[in-house]
C-alpha cells in the first residue's frame, strides 16, 4: 500500500512542477518512478495516488474526478500483466537457478584431473555447447598398470541427458569394480540403459582399458563415432575399428573387443561426435579434412594436440560449436 | 530449421516423406507425426523417405529408433527409403541400419 509520506513525496512533485515546470521535478518524478516499479505499486494505486494528489492542490471539475474511473480501470488490465510478468521472472531466475546447480553437480560426475602412467601422456579437452552437456567421459582405475576409459555421447541435451548421465556414470563406477572385458560391460550398460530410458534416447560409447605396461589398449564400440590411431612409423592416422548398436537401441547386443598395440609415438584419439560434425557454414568436416588438421598437431605432447585440434575446429566452424565437444588423445612416449 | 512432412495413405500402408533438417528443434513434430501412424489400427506397413532430407542429428537417430521399438511391439514394419551418405553413416555407425528395412534405390 501507498505511504503517507511516499504520497506527500508525490504531492510536492506535483506541486513544484506546476508552479515552476522545471527539469527538477521531472528527475524527481523519474526517480520516484524508479521507486515504485522496485515496491511492485500497482499502476493502478498510482493513478489513485494522482486522484487524491490532485484534490489536495485545489478544486477538481466533477468531469476530471470522474474520468479517472475509466483511467483505473485500463491501468487494473496493466496491472495485471505487470504481475505475471513478474512471476514469470521469478519462475524463470528459479529455473536458471537449478540449471547452475545441475551443471555443477554433472561438473562433478566428470573427472577432475586425468591419471598419470609412466611413458603415457594424456590429453583431454571436453566443451559444452549449452549449460548442460551430452558428453560423457571417465577413467577408471585398475588392477596391475591398467584402467578403463569411457568416452560417450548421450542423445539430447540439457536435463534428460544429466538425468541419463549420471546413470551411465553409477553404473560404471559400480561395473569397474568387477573389471569387465570392454564387451561385458557394453553388454551390461546397454541392458541397464534401455531398461531406464525413454525409447528414444540412446547413448553411444567407447569402452576401453588400457594396459600401461604393454601399451596395449583393448576397446569394444557401441555406436559410437570411431576414433583415430596415428602409427608414427608410417606417419598415417587410421580409423579405429570396430561396430556395435548404441546403447538403449537393442537389447540383445553384442559387443566384440578390439585390440591395438601402441609402438612408442603412436598417438590415440578418441572423441565425439561433436568433433566430427564440425559444421563450416552450411558444409560438414570429413574425417579425411579432420586426419589433415590433426596431421599438423603430430609431434606435439598429447593435451597440446587435443588443444590445438579444438582451437583449429573453433576457428574453422567460426566461434560456433554446434554440440558438445570431446577429445581424450592418449600419446606412448 | 525447416522441416517438411508430407504423409499419404494407403490402404494398411503409410508412406511418409520427410525433407529438411531434423534436429532437436523439429524432431518432436517428426516423432509427433510417425508415432501417430505406428499406434493407428489397421496399419501394418510405415514407409518413411529420407531423399530430402538435408541434415539429421542424433535426436533424429533418436526418433527412428524408438519408432523401430514400437514397431517391432506391435508387429508392424517399417522401412526407410534413400538416405542421404551422412545419414546412411550415422545409421550405420550407431547400428539401427542392421535393425530396419533399408532401401537405397526408388522407394516405388
Amino acid at each position: 500500500m501507498v505511504t503517507r509520506s511516499f504520497q506527500e513525496e508525490y504531492v510536492k512533485i506535483l506541486r513544484d512542477y506546476l508552479s515552476a515546470q522545471g527539469e527538477d521535478q521531472l528527475y524527481g518524478a523519474q526517480q520516484l518512478g524508479k521507486w515504485m516499479l522496485s515496491q511492485d505499486i500497482s499502476p493502478e494505486e498510482i493513478t489513485d495516488l494522482h486522484a487524491r494528489a490532485l484534490e489536495q492542490l485545489g478544486e477538481v471539475p466533477e468531469f476530471v474526478r470522474s474520468s479517472f474511473s475509466i483511467l483505473t480501470e485500463i491501468m487494473i488490465e496493466y496491472g495485471n500483466e505487470h504481475r505475471s510478468v513478474n512471476s514469470w521472472r521469478n519462475r524463470h531466475q528459479q529455473m536458471e537457478s537449478e540449471i547452475a546447480v545441475a551443471k555443477a553437480m554433472q561438473q562433478s560426475l566428470l573427472p577432475s584431473e586425468v591419471p598419470v602412467y609412466p611413458e603415457l601422456e594424456i590429453g583431454v579437452v571436453s566443451i559444452a555447447a549449452k549449460q548442460i552437456s551430452g558428453d560423457y567421459y571417465d577413467f577408471i582405475e585398475q588392477s596391475e598398470g591398467r584402467f578403463g576409459l569411457a568416452i560417450a555421447d548421450i542423445t539430447g541435451k540439457g536435463m534428460p541427458a544429466a538425468m541419463c548421465m549420471s546413470m551411465v556414470k553409477y553404473a560404471i563406477d559400480s561395473l569397474g569394480q568387477m573389471e569387465l572385458g570392454p564387451d561385458e560391460m557394453l553388454h551390461h550398460l546397454n541392458r541397464i540403459v534401455g531398461r531406464n530410458i525413454d525409447p528414444s534416447m540412446f547413448v553411444t560409447m567407447m569402452f576401453g582399458s588400457y594396459d600401461s605396461k604393454e601399451h596395449c589398449f583393448r576397446y569394444a564400440m557401441a555406436g559410437h563415432e570411431p576414433g583415430f590411431l596415428y602409427r608414427s612409423a608410417e606417419g598415417e592416422f587410421y580409423d579405429l575399428e570396430g561396430r556395435g548398436n548404441a546403447l538403449g537401441l537393442h537389447p540383445n547386443s553384442a559387443y566384440e573387443v578390439q585390440e591395438i598395440h601402441l609402438e612408442i609415438n603412436d598417438v590415440l584419439i578418441l572423441l565425439t561426435d561433436g568433433v566430427t560434425e564440425c559444421k563450416n557454414n552450411r558444409y560438414y568436416l570429413q574425417r579425411e579434412e579432420l586426419v589433415h588438421h590433426l596431421q599438423k598437431e603430430v609431434g606435439e605432447s598429447a593435451q597440446k594436440m587435443a588443444n590445438g585440434l579444438y582451437n583449429r575446429l573453433l576457428l574453422l566452424s567460426q566461434f560456433d560449436l554446434l554440440d558438445d565437444y570431446t577429445m581424450i588423445v592418449l600419446r606412448r612416449t | 530449421m525447416d522441416l517438411l512432412i508430407k504423409t499419404t495413405s494407403l490402404e494398411t500402408e503409410h508412406r511418409v516423406v520427410l525433407g529438411g533438417d531434423i534436429d532437436a528443434f523439429t524432431a518432436p513434430k517428426v516423432k509427433e507425426t510417425l508415432m501417430s501412424l505406428v499406434t493407428k489400427p489397421d496399419i501394418n506397413h510405415i514407409t518413411v523417405d529420407l531423399e530430402a532430407v538435408e541434415y539429421m542429428d542424433s535426436t533424429g537417430i533418436g526418433i527412428f529408433i524408438g519408432i523401430m521399438k514400437e514397431c517391432i511391439q506391435r508387429n508392424r514394419t517399417f522401412e526407410v527409403h534413400k538416405l542421404s551418405p551422412r545419414v546412411e553413416r550415422l545409421f550405420r555407425i550407431t547400428g539401427l541400419y542392421d535393425h530396419i528395412a533399408i532401401r537405397k534405390g526408388e522407394s516405388e
